[in-house]
């Protein structure tokens, strides 16, 4: 049978799988290219995890800093990377970033003003001068929602509840994608001259994590499977305030915003801990500082009542926190009970961006496979060895964008490509097998061993023993998954759901943990207690993970030399 | 503490039929009723459809009806409700049952397409101070919960959907039509297609709204004036014309 008549069959020039920011900023840029788009996601559109962004979206607009501009914004991106960025994505990030902002105004958001009627832009660890564009702290609603208001404008095909399970192939080149309906279980066939990759981050694989459900590394996976390469998968970023206390509600983020606008960390003893570990920037540290320093006065016994800090911005007056802060207010009063006017936060470090993803050409997100391109959190690069704060936000609006208008103009290239019944049928198997596996195990127990491997053995510290042994759990676990088991219904069985995401979070925990054990020195979010120092030498390469056979293979490659200018930049004195 | 349990009684079902079943789910300090349901999940039914993705109020995903109320399920404390007596989670009633506590809220995906997007007025400056945009960042601090079109009379009791955009697409076009810099008329929409002559201000969406948007007083109510100028009072139209409003 044609796959025309036994499936469902949608066609596009470019099919985006993601409508978080990066996916729907593509899908914009594409359409305006003349694209046939479609848009497809796990969660109803708008409910991407980029509508959790709260602090702000970094661009060197030079409202509130006249001295900042985009040379400063790479520097500050460079360092806080610890210089393992793809520096070609630091300078178009930096130096695009406000005309992506001032787009957003364009079509209609509304963020924070300063008095002179300008964007308010906000303090944030890492960067030398206030750079934050955003809206209370809630940026990346306002964020999505623009981004979303403008797709319908301009008439995009949005496959809302609709997850991807495989990308098919003509030959070296993607041609469409397999995937299911949440809502009725119904399998699809996407048919696309280009593929854009906008699936967001992995952070689900762990147990204390700001991430969402849908935060399982599909798209890493699904590029892998289809022959991508992955870069930096060590690289997964810790944000030093995640809330820890009550037991349901740990993880959720606190947003950096509460130390941009004046917040202080202390531990039990009320020693402000931070003139220890960075005397000059304090909070304001990078994120990977500030959450060793969390993570180490826990450890030595200077934690707060519930194993964290105690951050308190209650010095600033109570209406300004509810005008700068209005939903951290109202989550810790509703989930805490905490008023944080009147006394301090407890925070911990929580799993919370990973940095590395597909490997991609700086300028069009091209990534190693033809016709198939990568933005956002799924790509990597930008961020070298560890985020800066609402670096994200500007990333998913820069590349999404680049990455859209290459898929376009590619798609206007593209030879005529073929549909493989076989590569269909293969994917329908794998993805219908838990139905047929009865008395198989429950997948959410699966996740769970998983989450806690990945937390204790693959988390802020790390050593070649913890490392070795995650990796012999990881098979354990994927020997598991295969059995997993599903029943009762197709439609929106949430079980059955799973049990296809830990296929994704199983491969993109194994790729951190293979990278992490290889990469035997300390760089930005990557601690090695048995290598403690950043050696030059690991500096100038990247860990490359791909997939050989059936073998998931890692391989370093040498990074080159910096453009005499943009090495000028990082030599200028601030 | 340790051992109690709570018990939920959850709708388990899809278009056709249903029934309400109950779980006992052990209750952990500061619990919330989408703590309760992922518990029932991972260790009694792991086929229990639900939404949800940020467990923090922020993407409004999780609503549905807890004891008879609408509520963000991810914000609904389990010590805010009556230990005793069984806690009922129901999907919200406005919208088809797609499964259990997951409903068909498509209907207002296609309300949104029709409101015109944003338009700058042509040369804007781009100059905007923070009491112009004070109003509408209000209503774009919307989740899109969908809990005041679930309680709304018009939709729940009287399914005019057809002829009656509801409270969030109110919400949505006040934004739009309170921005500084926009230069389109939604008016005639908002008589026309989106019905807003059907609403008699009960304010039921203004009470059930997480984000706290007053949905009545200064979305809808601003919006029915500026109706009634357009429509039935030309020379303030005029006047309106002359002296923009915003
Ligand atoms: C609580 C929180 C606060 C944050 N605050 C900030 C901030 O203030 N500033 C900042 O710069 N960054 C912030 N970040 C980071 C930033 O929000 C994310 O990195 C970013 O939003 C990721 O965007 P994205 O477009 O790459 O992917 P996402 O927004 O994660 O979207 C991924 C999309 O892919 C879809 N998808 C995934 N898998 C599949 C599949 N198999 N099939 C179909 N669709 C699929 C999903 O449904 C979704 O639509 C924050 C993160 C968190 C968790
Ligand atoms: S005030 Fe109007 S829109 Fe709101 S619930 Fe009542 S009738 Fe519906
Ligand atoms: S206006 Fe309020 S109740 Fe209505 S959808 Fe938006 S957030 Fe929900
Ligand atoms: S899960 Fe996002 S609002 Fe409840």
């Amino acid at each position: 049978m044609s796959p025309a008549t036994k499936y469902e069959t949608h066609e596009h020039d470019v099919l985006i799988i993601g409508a978080g920011g990066a996916g729907l900023r593509a899908a914009i840029e594409a359409l305006a290219q003349g694209a046939r788009v479609g848009v497809v996601c796990k969660s109803l559109l708008g409910k991407a995890h980029t509508v959790m962004a709260e602090g702000g979206l970094a661009a060197a607009m030079a409202n509130v800093d006249k001295a900042d501009n985009w040379r400063t914004h790479f520097r500050d991106t460079m360092s806080g990377g610890k210089y393992l960025n793809n520096w070609r994505m630091a300078q178009l990030h930096a130096q695009e970033a406000p005309d992506r902002v001032r787009e957003l105004e364009q079509w209609g958001a509304l963020f924070d003003r300063t008095d002179t009627g300008d964007i308010l832009q906000r303090a944030f660890g890492g960067h030398t001068f206030k750079r934050l564009c955003h809206v209370g702290d809630r940026t990346g609603l306002e964020m999505i929602r623009t981004l979303q208001d403008r797709g319908v404008d301009l008439g995009f095909d949005v496959y809302m509840e609709c997850t991807i399970t495989r990308l098919l192939k003509d030959g070296d080149r993607v041609c469409g994608a397999f995937g299911y309906w949440r809502n009725s279980g119904n399998l699809v066939v996407f048919k696309a001259k280009s593929i854009v990759i906008a699936t967001g981050g992995i952070g689900k694989s762990w147990k204390i994590t700001s991430n969402s459900w849908e935060c399982t590394g599909d798209g890493m996976a699904l590029a892998y499977e289809a022959g991508a390469e992955l870069l930096d998968m060590e690289f997964v970023q810790f944000h030093p305030t995640g809330m820890v206390w009550p037991p349901g509600v740990r993880g959720i983020l606190v947003t950096e915003a509460v130390r941009g606008e004046g917040g202080i960390l202390r531990n039990k003893n009320g020693e402000r801990f931070m003139e220890k570990y960075d005397p000059k920037r304090l909070e304001l540290s990078t994120r990977d500082i500030v959450a060793r320093s969390i993570y180490t006065e826990v450890r030595e016994g200077r934690g707060s009542e519930h194993g964290g800090a105690y951050l308190n911005i209650s010095h600033k007056p109570a209406e300004y926190v509810k005008r700068k802060l209005p939903s951290m207010y109202h989550q810790f009063k509703e989930l805490a009970d905490v008023d944080i006017t009147k006394g301090p936060m407890e925070v911990g470090p929580t799993c919370h961006y990973v940095m590395g993803g597909i490997r991609v050409d700086a300028e069009t997100g091209q990534s190693t496979v033809p016709g198939l391109f990568a933005a956002g959190e799924a790509a990597g690069g930008m961020h070298g060895a560890n985020r800066l704060g609402g670096n994200s936000l500007s990333d998913l609006l820069v590349f999404g964008r680049r990455a859209g208008l290459a898929a376009a103009q590619q798609a206007g290239k593209c030879p005529a490509t073929a549909i493989d019944n076989a590569q269909i049928e293969a994917a329908e198997r794998d993805l219908l097998a838990p139905f047929t596996r009865a008395g198989g195990e429950n997948p959410y127990k699966i996740h769970e061993n998983l989450q806690d491997v990945m937390q204790s053995l693959v988390g802020i510290f790390r050593n070649d023993e913890d490392l070795r042994k995650a990796i012999v759990e990881l098979e354990k676990l994927k020997a598991r998954a295969a059995n997993a088991s599903a029943s009762g219904s197709h439609v929106y069985n949430t079980g059955w759901h799973l049990t296809r995401d830990l296929q994704s979070m199983l491969t993109v925990s194994e790729a951190c943990a293979h990278a992490a054990l290889a990469r035997t020195e300390s760089r930005g979010a990557h601690s090695r207690i048995d290598f403690p120092k950043t050696e030059d030498a690991w500096g100038k390469k990247n860990l490359i993970i791909a997939k050989k056979g059936s073998a998931m293979t890692l391989t370093e490659v040498p990074r080159g030399a910096m453009p005499a200018e943009l090495q000028e930049i990082l030599a200028e004195s601030k | 503490m340790a051992d109690a349990t709570a018990t939920l009684r959850v709708f388990r079902g899809d278009a056709e039929t249903g029934k309400a079943v109950d779980y006992e789910v052990p209750l952990t300090p500061g619990m919330v009723v989408l703590d309760a349901i992922h518990s029932i999940q991972a260790n009694q039914s792991p086929d229990l459809a639900v939404r949800w993705n940020c467990k923090a109020a922020k993407c409004g995903s999780c609503s549905a009806e807890v004891n008879g109320r609408p509520k963000l399920m991810c914000k609904t404390r389990m010590d805010s409700l009556p230990p005793d007596q069984p806690i009922t989670v129901f999907p919200i009633k406005t919208f088809p049952v797609i499964k259990d506590l997951v409903t068909d809220v498509s209907w207002n995906y296609e309300v949104n397409k029709k409101i015109p997007a944003f338009k700058p007025k042509p040369n804007a400056e781009w100059k905007m101070y923070q009491r112009d945009v004070d109003r509408g960042q209000e209503f774009r601090k919307c989740i899109e919960c969908f809990l005041c079109q679930n309680v709304c009379h018009v939709l729940r009791d009287h399914d005019k959907k057809q002829d009656f955009g509801g409270p969030r697409f109110f919400v949505r076009t006040a934004a739009l039509e309170m921005h500084p810099l926009d230069s389109r008329n939604r008016i005639p929409l908002l008589r026309e297609q989106l019905g807003i002559g059907y609403c008699n201000i009960t304010k039921c969406c203004t009470e059930v709204c997480p984000e706290d948007i007053h949905i009545t007083d200064n979305a809808i109510i601003p919006l029915k004036e500026r109706v009634v100028d357009q429509f039935y009072d030309p020379l303030t139209m005029i006047v309106r014309k002359i002296f923009p409003a915003k």
